[in-house]
C-alpha cells in the first residue's frame, strides 16, 4: 500500500446523509473481478444522465472538482453494503480523503485498507469544511497525517482523532496480512488452545455429510 | 469476582488472540463464508503474494449473488451473462485451486450464503463468523458473532484466519410483549429502524433481548438480526437457548456425538451473565408493533401500513428535510398519501432476509386461492436448493404457481439485482428484502420493503395492502 503522510487539494462537497455504497458504487457493476479502473462507475446514477452523457449538476462533473482530492461528507457516510469497490472506486478517482460527521464501520474500515483517510470530525467543524469546499479551486486543503490536522483554506488548523494503530499503518503504508503474519507464533499457540476448548470446530467444513 | 459479561463480551474474549496496538487486537475467525462477488481480487492478491487459505476446513463457498434463478441444471456453463460466468468460473477455479470446500450451483445445498450457513449446522453458537457481506449479521441469530468485511479482510482472513478489530460497544434491543396477528419478524426489525435510525447502531453490537425474541422461531431471529447492518450495527445477538440447540442438533455439519455433548455445554455458557452493562438501549413494546413498508430510500423510512407518507415541510432539520424530500421525489410520492393507495407493478419475495421455509408459508397462506393482480410481476425465489425442495414437499410451489407468481432457483436475484431478475422502467416493488437504496433492484426502481405476507397481499391487490385484512 502506498504511504499517506500530507495531502493538499481541492475538496468536493457532498452534502447527502446516509449516502449508501450503493449510490457510490452500483451491484450492477460488481459483476467485475478487479478492483482497478472502477472510477468509471463511481457515483454512476447521480454522475451520469440516462443517456450516458454527464450531468452538469453533479458535483464531480463541475471543473474545479473533477481534480478532487477530499470529500466532505454528511452523517452516516458509506452505509450499507461492505463493498470494497465503493473505496477502491473512490481511489480510482483520485480522491484521498473523505472528512464526515460519521461513517458506517465497513466502510470506515475499507477506506484504511486502501490508503483513503476517513476522518470524522464535529458537525459544526463539517459545516465548515463544506462551506470552504464551496468555494472550489480557491479553497485548496492540506491533512498531515503525522500532527492529525487538517488545515483549511484561510491557514486555520483543526484537529482531528484516529487511531493509533490505524495511523501508524497509513504512515508507513503497512500491508495488514503482512503485520498479522508477524504474529504467527500467536495465532498458533491460540488455535492449539481453541483445539482443545472446541474441536468440533476443526475439520468443520471438510467433514460434512 | 469478575464483572458480569454480555453474550459479545465473551465471545470476544474466546476470540482475542493479542493485542495489536493502542485498543486493536488480533481476533480469531472460527467461520469463513465466501462467494463470488466480494472474493475474486482477494484470491488474486494471495496469488500474487504467494500465499495459502490457512484454514479451508473453516471455510466454505457458494455462488449466490450473481447467478441465474432459472435454467441451472448446466451449472456455470449454462450461465448467459459472460460476466456473470466469468465470476463463478473464477470463484470455481479458486476453490479448486486453494481447496476450498464449494457447494455447486447445481447442488441442492447451494443458496444464499446467510441461508445456507445455519441450514447446513456450519453457523454454531460462540462462533467468530464473517463474510464479504454485510448481510452476515443474520448468522446472529444462533448466538454467533457473525459480521460483514471488505474485500482486504477477506483476503486477510484467508491468508491468517484472523481479522485485526477493535471492540464494539453493547447496545441492548429490547422487545417484549406477544406480535399481534399479521405482524411478523420483519415487522419487529422495521420498527426497530425506524425508532432508532439507519446510524442508531454504529459502532454497536446489538444484542436482541426480551420476551418477543424468546418467542420467536430461531428463522424469525435470523429475519431480525439480518437487517442489524441497516441500523447500522456491527452485527446483532440472540442469545443461544433451548430453541436454538434444538435447530442445530442433527444438521449436516454440526458436531455429533460426545463433541455434540461438549458443544452443548459451551454453549449454554454464553448468554449474557445477570447485570451486564450495557453501552446504549433501546426498548419497544410489541403490542405498538404493526405491519411496516418503507415509503422512503432508506430503511429507516419505514412507517405502519396503515399510515401516511411524512410531509417534509414538517420535518425541521434541512438536511433530514431534504433528504425525506429527495427520498419522495425519487419515490414519486406526494406528503400524506396513504400507504395503502400505492399501487405496485412488482413483487419479490425472496433475499438472504426473507427466503427461508416459515416466510414461503407465509406469502403462500396469503396466495392460496387468490390471483396476482393484473399488471404485476410476482416472483418467488426461495433462499436454498432445500427450502425450495422443502416448499414443493408441501406443495407450496403449486399455490404460488396457480396464483400466477413464478417459482425460481435459489439465490439473491432481485434483492441487488446483479442477475437478470429485476424491476424494469422504474417499476415500484413491493420487496421483502433487506434495502430500499435508490436504483438497487433496476435503474429507478421503487422498492418497499416489507415482510413476506405483506408482499403477497400486494401481489393479489395490486397495491400496498394491510394483510391483516386478506387473512
Amino acid at each position: 500500500m502506498e504511504k499517506f503522510t500530507t495531502l493538499t487539494g481541492v475538496a468536493a462537497p457532498l452534502p447527502i446523509v446516509n449516502l449508501d455504497t450503493d449510490k457510490i458504487f452500483p451491484a450492477i457493476y460488481l459483476k467485475t473481478i478487479k478492483r482497478t479502473g472502477l472510477s468509471q462507475w463511481l457515483f454512476q446514477e447521480i454522475r451520469f444522465r440516462p443517456d450516458g452523457s454527464e450531468n452538469p449538476d453533479f458535483v464531480l462533473n463541475q471543473a474545479p472538482y473533477r481534480k478532487a482530492k477530499f470529500l466532505i461528507g454528511a452523517e452516516n457516510f458509506g452505509c450499507g453494503s461492505s463493498r470494497e469497490h465503493a473505496p477502491w472506486a473512490l481511489h480510482d478517482f483520485g480522491i484521498r480523503c473523505v472528512v464526515a460527521p460519521s461513517f458506517a464501520d465497513i466502510f470506515y474500515n475499507n477506506c484504511f485498507k486502501n490508503g483513503i483517510l476517513p476522518i470524522a470530525l464535529p458537525k459544526e467543524i463539517v459545516d465548515m469544511l463544506m462551506e470552504d469546499a464551496r468555494k472550489g479551486a480557491n479553497a485548496v486543503m492540506t491533512v498531515d497525517l503525522e500532527s492529525q490536522t487538517i488545515s483549511r483554506p484561510d491557514g486555520e488548523k483543526v484537529h482531528f482523532e484516529l487511531d493509533a494503530f490505524r495511523k501508524h499503518c497509513l504512515l508507513n503504508g503497512l500491508d495488514d496480512i503482512g503485520l498479522t503474519e508477524q504474529k504467527a507464533a500467536d495465532i498458533g499457540a491460540y488455535e492449539q488452545r481453541a483445539q482443545l476448548a472446541r474441536p468440533w470446530q476443526f475439520g468443520m467444513t471438510q467433514r460434512g455429510v | 469476582m469478575a464483572s458480569p459479561r454480555t453474550l459479545f463480551d465473551k465471545i470476544w474474549d474466546n476470540h482475542v488472540i493479542a493485542p495489536q496496538g493502542e485498543g486493536t487486537y488480533l481476533i480469531y475467525i472460527d467461520l469463513h463464508l465466501i462467494h463470488e462477488v466480494t472474493t475474486p481480487q482477494a484470491f488474486e492478491g494471495l496469488k500474487l503474494a504467494g500465499r495459502k487459505v490457512r484454514r479451508p476446513d473453516a471455510t466454505i463457498a457458494v455462488a449466490d449473488h450473481n447467478i441465474p434463478t432459472t435454467n441451472r441444471v448446466a451449472g456455470a456453463a449454462g450461465i448467459d451473462n459472460p460476466e456473470s460466468k466469468l465470476q463463478v468460473d473464477a470463484l470455481e477455479r479458486n476453490v479448486k485451486e486453494f481447496g476450498v470446500p464449494y457447494f455447486p450451483i447445481t447442488s441442492l445445498d447451494q443458496g444464499i450464503v446467510h441461508i445456507i450457513g445455519p441450514e447446513q449446522g456450519l453457523s454454531q453458537p460462540g462462533m467468530t463468523i464473517v463474510c464479504g457481506d454485510s448481510h452476515t449479521a443474520t448468522h446472529g441469530a444462533m448466538g454467533a458473532l457473525a459480521f460483514g468485511i471488505g474485500t482486504s479482510e477477506v483476503e486477510h482472513v484467508l491468508a491468517t484466519q484472523t481479522l485485526i478489530q477493535s471492540p464494539a460497544k453493547n447496545m441492548l434491543v429490547e422487545v417484549n410483549g406477544g406480535l399481534g396477528a399479521g405482524v411478523s419478524p420483519k415487522d419487529v426489525i422495521l420498527a426497530i429502524i425506524a425508532k432508532i435510525g439507519t446510524a442508531g447502531g454504529t459502532g454497536h453490537v446489538f444484542e436482541y433481548a426480551g420476551s418477543t425474541f424468546r418467542d420467536m422461531s430461531m428463522e424469525g431471529r435470523m429475519t431480525v438480526c439480518n437487517m442489524s447492518i441497516e441500523a447500522g450495527a456491527r452485527a446483532g445477538l440472540v442469545a443461544p437457548d433451548e430453541k436454538t440447540i434444538a435447530y442445530v442438533m442433527g444438521r449436516p455439519y454440526a458436531p455429533k456425538g460426545a463433541a455434540w455433548e461438549q458443544a452443548v455445554a459451551y454453549w449454554r455458557t454464553l448468554p449474557s451473565d445477570p447485570g451486564a452493562k450495557y453501552d446504549k438501549e433501546a426498548h419497544l413494546d410489541a403490542a405498538d408493533i404493526a405491519p411496516h413498508v418503507t415509503w422512503g430510500t432508506n430503511p429507516e423510512q419505514a412507517a405502519p401500513v396503515t399510515g401516511r407518507v411524512p410531509d417534509p415541510a414538517q420535518i425541521e432539520d434541512p438536511l433530514r428535510r431534504a433528504a425525506v424530500e429527495r427520498a419522495l421525489q425519487y419515490m414519486q410520492l406526494k406528503p400524506n398519501t396513504l400507504l395503502t393507495e400505492v399501487p405496485v407493478q412488482r413483487v419479490f419475495i425472496g433475499s438472504c432476509t426473507n427466503s427461508r421455509i416459515e416466510d414461503l408459508r407465509a406469502a403462500a397462506a396469503i396466495a392460496r386461492g387468490r390471483k396476482v393482480a393484473e399488471g404485476v410481476t410476482a416472483l418467488v425465489v426461495p433462499g436454498s436448493g432445500h427450502v425450495k425442495h422443502q416448499a414443493e414437499e408441501e406443495g407450496l410451489d403449486r399455490i404460488f404457481l396457480e396464483a400466477g407468481f413464478q417459482w425460481r432457483d435459489a439465490g439473491c436475484s432481485m434483492c441487488m439485482s446483479m442477475n437478470d431478475d429485476k424491476a424494469l422502467n422504474g417499476e415500484r416493488i413491493a420487496s421483502t428484502s433487506n434495502r430500499n437504496f435508490e436504483g438497487r433492484q433496476g435503474k429507478n426502481a421503487k422498492t418497499h420493503l416489507m415482510g413476506p405476507a405483506m408482499a403477497a397481499a400486494a401481489a393479489v391487490t395490486g397495491r400496498i395492502s394491510d394483510v391483516r385484512d386478506l387473512a
